[in-house]
């Protein structure tokens, strides 16, 4: 265990991101995530690297996807609304099989929507962040120790699997302030780029980095390829954590900021004799879905709670396939839900 | 025998797709020949558009890479910065630089991005059957201006070399074209020039090559050419717009 | 004697190389129509061929190459 430094969560992915070996950063300032890319302005020089703000979101995931073509470990950060600008770049980062990591500072939305912490991205996230038929892997940091930590799996899992990765992160955990080690994780080991388009230097054929195949049967191939992957990604990379699980009748299924909060209500839960347990997504894709499967033949009940309208609740409950009753408790728009609320409802609930 | 004209190693022997007569063959041969003259093959990164040169990737024996409509010269920015020391180059029709692309060809331009922007301007979108484009000139019939562009309706064209010259970061702006053997030479030697500017890192580099679409102009391959010298020419005047070597020698 | 040679199949008759040429020597074969169905450019009098290159400088689809007879 290394010295525990005091940081703020936005810094604290700056700082990891580089001693993950990234020497890029493109992107934008927007609220909650600027100091994230003020740290990099600031450091990057002091490393070797580069913090770049570019003109807008659009041409920063358009930068980060030529420094990944060109084999290059590379981060852009924003937040909501600037993530919808990254759509079109995303699906084509997917399209060519290119590495990146994108970091979601979540605030409230629609639209210009608020500046305080929401987890109304969810869906954008895990089902739509671009067109056609993709999935970003997406790790849902709680504390600013997985901020840190996340973000260098976040790297890794990018160059194994080839594939863009979003940090779902959110306002209060990017504000927030918590001691951490920088050097708790291992790397992991990387395979060599050599489809990378960096010059062939006459001693290979060309590279080409593309995600057009104008006919059908062969897009079809690179998607199922693609999918294969996914599989692989499905089997080897679900990560969650489980609190008080080992009895629990009634199930909260909780991730980011809101899982904290959740475990507080747990506690109170359990001192007011109701059997309640935590399972904390730390990957939204993967999502634990056999994990939800196996608590669906123990508990009794599911309650997912989450900063938006419910959008993971309908994972939870494709997950749980009907066996149990699953609802969504949540607060939207920035509004941060109270202990005491979640445990309202799950008395409301349980005394059914 | 002595070999005096051959297709450049820079081209790969992939037959092109364009249409009868239409000029983006002659520029991609260009660009070839001048990364051929120097040396650089193997230390160049193209990036492609979308447009009709979509499929450049191809056509160019380096490496390249296909951007988003509009994206290239942001695309470009990521490889130069993640490899300094090597030649990067996008090449853009008139859609991709002057229209969704705009931010992108201004922003690398102030910037300084040493990279060269090979710019197609042929009034028209091609690739999707002959729209109009911000170049297209006044009086001009494409599909959404089917009774000639009306600067009332669809605004005016833009002339972007001389836009581009007024930005501080950009080292050189030529317009050419390539619509008669002595254009086609000055157009390489442009070319040449462009990627040697690159080399000798004096910020942003740009060719515009007024260029001809024959299938959507409605026009033979020949009297296209001539469009190019009696319509075009006039309101896309050729020439040097800036070049910051000849400058520092005043 | 100079030497021009066409790539037939690649030639897509759009004739910009008959224009280019100063001694008018290039022409649309009309006798021949090759993979794609276009009449291909060809030479007519090679002996008048000056290897200026010019209509290999005009063709935009790198058919033709240009010998220089040096001997």
């Amino acid at each position: 265990m290394g010295q525990k430094v005091l940081m703020k969560g936005n810094e604290a992915i700056a700082e990891a991101a580089m001693r993950a070996g990234c020497k890029l950063f493109f992107g934008y300032p927007i609220t909650p995530q600027t100091e994230l890319s003020e740290y990099m302005a600031k450091n990057m020089p002091k490393r070797g690297g580069l913090s770049l703000q570019a003109e807008s979101e659009v041409a920063a995931i358009n930068m980060v996807y030529g420094a990944s073509a060109s084999g290059a470990r590379v981060i852009t950060s924003s937040s909501s609304p600037g993530i919808s600008l990254k759509s079109e770049g995303v699906s084509y980062l997917v399209g060519a099989d290119l590495p990146a990591v994108i970091v979601n500072v979540q605030r409230g939305g629609p639209g210009l929507g608020g500046i305080q912490a929401a987890q109304s991205d969810y869906y954008q996230a895990t089902k739509a962040l671009g067109h056609g038929d993709m999935h970003l892997i997406v790790l849902a940091p709680a504390s600013v120790q997985e901020m840190a930590s996340l973000t260098g799996e976040a790297f890794d899992l990018a160059d194994i699997y080839r594939t863009p990765v979003m940090l779902l992160a959110d306002g209060a955990l990017g504000q927030m302030m918590e001691p951490i080690d920088l050097d708790e994780r291992k790397a992991r080991e990387i395979p060599e780029k050599t489809w990378a388009c960096s010059g062939h230097d006459n001693k290979r054929e060309h590279n080409i980095i593309n995600s057009l195949y104008i006919v059908p049967e062969v897009l079809e191939k690179t998607i199922l390829d693609r999918f294969e992957r996914y599989r692989q990604i499905e089997e080897t990379e679900v990560k969650y954590e489980e609190f008080m699980l080992d009895d629990a009748d009634f199930v909260i299924v909780a991730y980011g900021i809101t899982s904290r909060i959740a475990k507080t209500a747990v506690r109170a839960a359990r001192q007011a004799g109701i059997k309640a347990g935590l399972l904390r997504p730390i990957t939204l894709y993967p999502f634990p879905t056999k994990k939800l499967a196996q608590l669906a033949d123990t508990a009794k009940r599911f309650l997912s709670v989450e900063m938006n309208m419910g959008q993971m609740v309908n994972d939870v409950k494709l997950a749980v396939d009907c066996k149990k009753p699953v609802t969504h408790f949540g607060h939207t728009g920035g509004v941060i839900p109270t202990p005491d609320e979640i445990v309202s409802e799950i008395k409301k609930l349980a005394g059914n | 025998m002595k070999t005096v004209f051959d297709k450049p190693h820079a081209l790969t022997d992939i037959p092109f797709h364009y249409c009868p007569g239409c000029t983006h063959g002659i520029v991609h041969r260009l660009v070839a020949e001048a990364i051929d003259d120097l040396g650089i093959e193997g230390n160049t990164v193209g990036i492609a558009p979308v447009g009709c040169a979509v499929f450049a990737y191809n056509y160019f024996a380096c490496d390249v890479i296909e951007a988003a409509h509009g994206r290239a010269p942001a695309v470009a920015t990521g490889v130069k910065r993640a490899h300094p020391d090597k030649f990067v180059f996008t090449y853009q029709g008139d859609g991709d630089l002057a229209a969704i692309g705009t931010a992108e060809t201004v922003h690398s331009g102030a910037r300084g991005e040493n990279i060269t922007i090979i710019f197609i301007n042929n009034a028209i979108y091609g690739m999707t059957g002959g729209q109009m484009a911000p170049t297209t000139l006044i009086g001009q019939v494409t599909t959404t201006t089917p009774y000639g562009r009306d600067r009332n309706i669809q605004g005016n064209p833009i002339r972007i070399s001389e836009m581009m010259a007024t930005v501080e970061g950009v080292g050189f702006v030529q317009r050419v074209a390539v619509n008669n053997v002595k254009n086609v030479l000055e157009a390489k030697k442009a070319i040449k020039k462009a990627f040697e500017m690159q080399r000798d890192k004096r910020g942003l580099s740009l060719v515009e090559v007024i260029s001809t679409c024959p299938t959507n102009w409605g026009l033979s391959p020949k009297d296209a050419l001539k469009f190019v010298d009696e319509k075009m020419i006039p309101h896309y005047p050729l020439g040097v717009f800036k070049d910051v070597t000849k400058e520092e020698t005043k | 004697m100079n030497k021009v040679s066409f790539k037939i199949d690649l030639c897509q008759g759009c004739g910009l190389c008959v224009d280019a040429c100063p001694r008018k020597i290039v022409e649309l074969d009309k006798s021949v129509l090759n993979a794609k169905g276009f009449h291909p450019a060809h030479v007519t009098d090679m002996s008048k061929c000056i290897a200026c290159a010019m209509c290999a400088t005009m063709c935009p689809h790198i058919v033709i190459k240009v010998e220089k007879d040096v001997g």
